[in-house]
Parts: structure tokens; C-alpha cells; sequence
């Protein structure tokens, strides 16, 4: 296929061309994507993810700069949240990464979230699928900065970063449950606001008793997660930062092949599972279209009490992937 | 099932001056129609402009103006563009332009210049009768 050796070659507007039908969801992008999975394997996946406005972009812009200076080239896949009344988005994160838009070896890419959860977007594990086959050394994705549940960067991410403020809250409410296990490096951006050193020590106490809890169900494992303070507008602590990534990437390639290999089968996994649910779904679809039927007036059946959502989907799979078979 | 195809429109701001205000409100009022707006702030070279576009993926390239440097930076952009096999992409204008110097740029191939005086209701109208989202690959 011309396409897969466009994107190999790393030709700028096939990519961004294929990238754009992976998110709406252009059915032939399956078996382009098929060829270039053979080709993937070799990039490092870094993801960021904390509330908005924390200073993630302003991050993202500093990480690549490292990277770049040290000769490895850079993928940028940005997440912004769509609007849920208009379905449209504002996608800003470019705004804080100007300096590396004439950089050929820097492709950036903006993703609005589209009615996912988690944090991601529907295409973003197939986005990197693309880069990596492309070339590209290191992945970096900026999550979506809403919430607290959003956890799925960790199944993509090799090393997942957690960036927090000061004065969040009273206390550290606002990175609580869930996104404090995801974290491989915890980052406290804006260290020039009051309060920087309590949020450091909350978020020790945290991950202490985390540990703890962890060795007690003998689940340990013994990378500690760094907690490093920064000012990414002026560059200060980004040097510890880089230097955190390093270790925990040599942690995981070096140090830890079983570790790297727990992360790589989770990568596997969570990508594999996305793909079936889809497949799946869509073939249902396909097949109750088939029936002269539709969601949507299955769903009216439903609403009238005629039908329950339990029962017919049972039904449905009953009939249309069960009894078929034999 | 294939998702509906959105509009990606780049909306941004070439020139010098670091008043953006009007290039924000045109994101927002695009966000609304339901387009999705990548927005790269002040300050921007055509060549960046341009990179930008091409790794987005966009239909349309909104540029805001409000110092006068459409003279030098839009006839770039649509250079750049041709030579990046990339003038399908829609170019428009928006900000102040003497009168003078709109057929000008019509002539080199920007679509459509709004000035202060434009409805945003008649520029989203125009965006949706003229520009459609790239077609994808069978
Ligand atoms: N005072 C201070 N401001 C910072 C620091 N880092 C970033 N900022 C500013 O914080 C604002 C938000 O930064 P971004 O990098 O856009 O934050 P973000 O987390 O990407 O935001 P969203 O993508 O909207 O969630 C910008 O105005 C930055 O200049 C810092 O260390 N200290
Ligand atoms: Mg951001």
C-alpha cells in the first residue's frame, strides 16, 4: 500500500492524513493500520495527564526540548476536551509549544476528546501505532486536564506523569483516588506559588502509604515514584525532571525486563481490548442494520417498556453470534 | 458507522502585534458551530502557519490581522502552501483591511476577507457553505 510507505518514509501530509481518518473513524484505516503494526515496537511513550491549567503543555514544551537536543525525534499527541452542547472544541495546546513548529523532527498533533472518558481519545493508542511505525523515538501525550478518573493514559504510557499544583485544595483532594497509583513520577508545577513544599509532603504521605499498603498485599514492586518540583515557564527543574524519566525508563529496559514486559503486555492489552469491543460493537450494528432494524428504534422499543436493554442485547448476541455459529 | 467527518479550522494570528482577543472570539463562536479550532496564539510566522496546517490536517486557515502585516505575510502563506501541495486548504481573513488592498488579496487566493463590521453568524454561515471537510481515503 503507497500509504503505509508514505508513512514509513515519515511523509508530514499522509500521516496527518491518515491520523485524521483514524479519528473519525474511517473503516479502511483497520487494514492500513494492520501493515504498520509489524513496525512498531521501538518508540518510548511518555504521558502526562493532571488538572487543567496545571502547566502541562508548558511541560510537554520543555520535555521535547530535551529531547531534542539530545538528537531523538519527538511525537506530540495534545488532548482537549470536546464540547459536550456543540460537539466542537477549542484545541490550545500549541499555543505553549511555538518554538518547535519548524522543527521537522517534532509533529504535533491536537485531538479533541469527542465523548471519550478517560482522559484519552478513542484514537489515541491507534495515533501512536502511526508515530511509531513512522519513527518517531519518543511519543508524549498530553491527557485531557479535567477531573480525577481519568487513568487510561497508564495502559498507553510507559512512564506516566502526574502534575499537580499548590494550593489545589485544603489538602490534596484533587489528585486522589486513582490517579496517585498511575503515577510513575510526580511533578509539582508552579513551585513559585505559596504552598509548594505542603503539597510535596502531602503527596509523600500519600504514596508512603500506598507503599505500605502494597507491601502488605505483597504487591511491591521497587521503583519509588520521584516527586520533583518545577517551574516550566522558566525552565527551572526541568533537568531533574528529564533525569526522573531516564531513571524510570532505565528502571524499566534495564534494571527490570519483567517489569518492562508487565508494561508492554499492559500496552498490548488495553489496545487489544479497545479494538475488540469496537469490532464488535460494529458488527452488531452491521447485523441489526441487516435486520431492516436500527439502534435507534430498538432504543424507542426500550423507552415504550416493550423491550428491556438487558434482555435484547442478550437476545441479540444470542442470535446474531451464538446460534449462528452452530 | 463511520464517524461524521469534522471541520478542523486553524485559527492564528501572523503579525506582531499580541492583541488577540478577536482571533479568540472567532474560536470560540467556530467552537460552537460544533468545528473543532486549533488555536496557536500570537506572534506567528507564515511558517509556522503553514507546518501547523499541514501536521493538523486542517480544511480551512482563519488568519486574524490587526497591524497591517497581511501585505507581507498572507502572499507567503499561499506561496507555502502551493509548494506544499496544499492549496485545497481554505484561506480567509479577518481583522482590519484598507479597501483598497482586499482585491489584492483575493487575487492571490484567499477566499474571503471579514471585517470588523462581519456578523459572526455570517462568517460561521459562510464556513459552512464553502468549506467541506477533506474526503477520506476510500
Ligand atoms: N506561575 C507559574 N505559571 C506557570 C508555570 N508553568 C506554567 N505556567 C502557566 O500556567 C498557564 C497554563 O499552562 P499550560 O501549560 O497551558 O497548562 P495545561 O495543564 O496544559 O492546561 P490545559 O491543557 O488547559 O489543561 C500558562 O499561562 C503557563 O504559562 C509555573 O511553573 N509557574
Ligand atoms: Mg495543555
Amino acid at each position: 500500500m503507497e500509504i503505509v510507505e508514505q508513512v514509513l518514509r515519515g511523509d508530514v501530509r499522509a500521516v496527518a492524513r491518515l491520523l485524521r481518518d483514524i479519528d473519525d473513524q474511517v473503516p479502511s484505516t483497520r487494514s492500513i493500520l494492520k501493515e504498520l503494526y509489524p513496525y512498531t515496537g521501538k518508540a518510548y511513550v511518555v504521558g502526562f495527564t493532571g488538572p487543567p491549567g496545571a502547566g502541562k503543555s508548558t511541560l510537554v514544551d520543555q520535555i521535547t526540548a530535551y529531547y531534542r537536543r539530545i538528537g531523538k525525534t519527538v511525537a506530540i499527541i495534545a488532548i482537549d476536551p470536546t464540547s459536550p452542547f456543540s460537539g466542537g472544541a477549542i484545541l490550545g495546546d500549541r499555543i505553549r509549544m511555538q518554538r518547535h513548529f519548524l522543527d521537522k523532527d517534532v509533529f504535533i498533533r491536537s485531538v479533541a476528546t469527542r465523548g471519550h472518558f478517560g482522559g484519552l481519545t478513542k484514537s489515541t493508542h491507534d495515533m501512536i501505532t502511526v508515530f511509531d511505525a513512522m519513527g518517531k523515538d519518543i511519543i508524549i501525550v498530553e491527557t485531557v486536564g479535567v477531573g480525577q478518573g481519568e487513568v487510561e493514559i497508564a495502559d498507553c504510557a510507559h512512564t506516566t506523569i502526574v502534575v499537580s499544583v499548590p494550593g489545589l485544595g485544603d489538602d490534596i483532594q484533587a489528585i486522589k483516588a486513582g490517579i496517585m497509583e498511575i503515577g510513575n513520577i510526580f511533578v509539582v508545577n508552579k513551585a513559585d506559588r505559596e504552598g509548594a513544599k505542603k503539597t510535596v509532603q502531602e503527596l509523600r504521605t500519600i504514596l508512603d502509604m500506598g507503599r505500605r499498603f502494597r507491601m502488605d498485599i505483597g504487591e511491591m514492586d521497587d521503583w519509588e515514584p520521584p516527586i520533583v518540583e518545577t517551574q516550566a515557564h522558566k525552565g527551572i527543574g526541568i533537568d531533574e525532571l528529564c533525569d526522573a524519566i531516564e531513571r524510570h525508563k532505565a528502571y524499566l529496559t534495564a534494571q527490570k525486563p519483567e517489569q518492562f514486559r508487565k508494561v508492554m503486555l499492559k500496552r498490548t492489552l488495553h489496545q487489544f481490548s479497545e479494538t475488540l469491543r469496537d469490532e464488535l460493537f460494529k458488527e452488531m450494528v452491521r447485523r441489526i442494520e441487516r435486520r431492516g432494524d436500527t439502534l435507534e428504534s430498538i432504543a424507542e422499543r426500550i423507552f415504550q417498556k416493550e423491550l428491556d436493554p438487558y434482555s435484547v442485547s442478550r437476545q441479540l448476541i444470542k442470535e446474531e453470534f451464538i446460534s449462528h455459529e452452530q | 458507522m463511520a464517524n461524521e467527518r469534522k471541520l478542523r479550522i486553524l485559527v492564528a494570528k501572523p503579525g506582531l502585534d499580541g492583541h488577540d482577543r478577536g482571533a479568540r472570539v472567532i474560536a470560540r463562536a467556530l467552537r460552537d458551530a460544533g468545528f473543532e479550532v486549533i488555536y496557536t496564539g500570537c506572534h506567528q510566522t507564515p511558517e509556522q502557519i503553514v507546518q501547523t496546517a499541514l501536521q493538523e490536517d486542517v480544511d480551512m486557515i482563519g488568519l486574524s490581522i490587526l497591524s497591517g502585516a497581511h501585505n507581507y505575510s498572507f502572499p507567503r502563506i499561499m506561496e507555502l502552501l502551493k509548494e506544499n501541495n496544499a492549496e485545497d486548504i481554505v484561506v480567509v481573513g479577518g481583522g482590519i483591511f484598507p479597501l483598497e488592498d482586499i482585491p489584492k488579496l483575493k487575487a492571490i487566493g484567499i477566499r474571503e476577507i471579514f471585517t470588523p463590521g462581519s456578523k459572526l453568524d455570517d462568517i460561521i454561515k459562510w464556513v459552512r457553505e464553502n468549506v467541506k471537510p477533506r474526503k477520506a481515503a476510500a
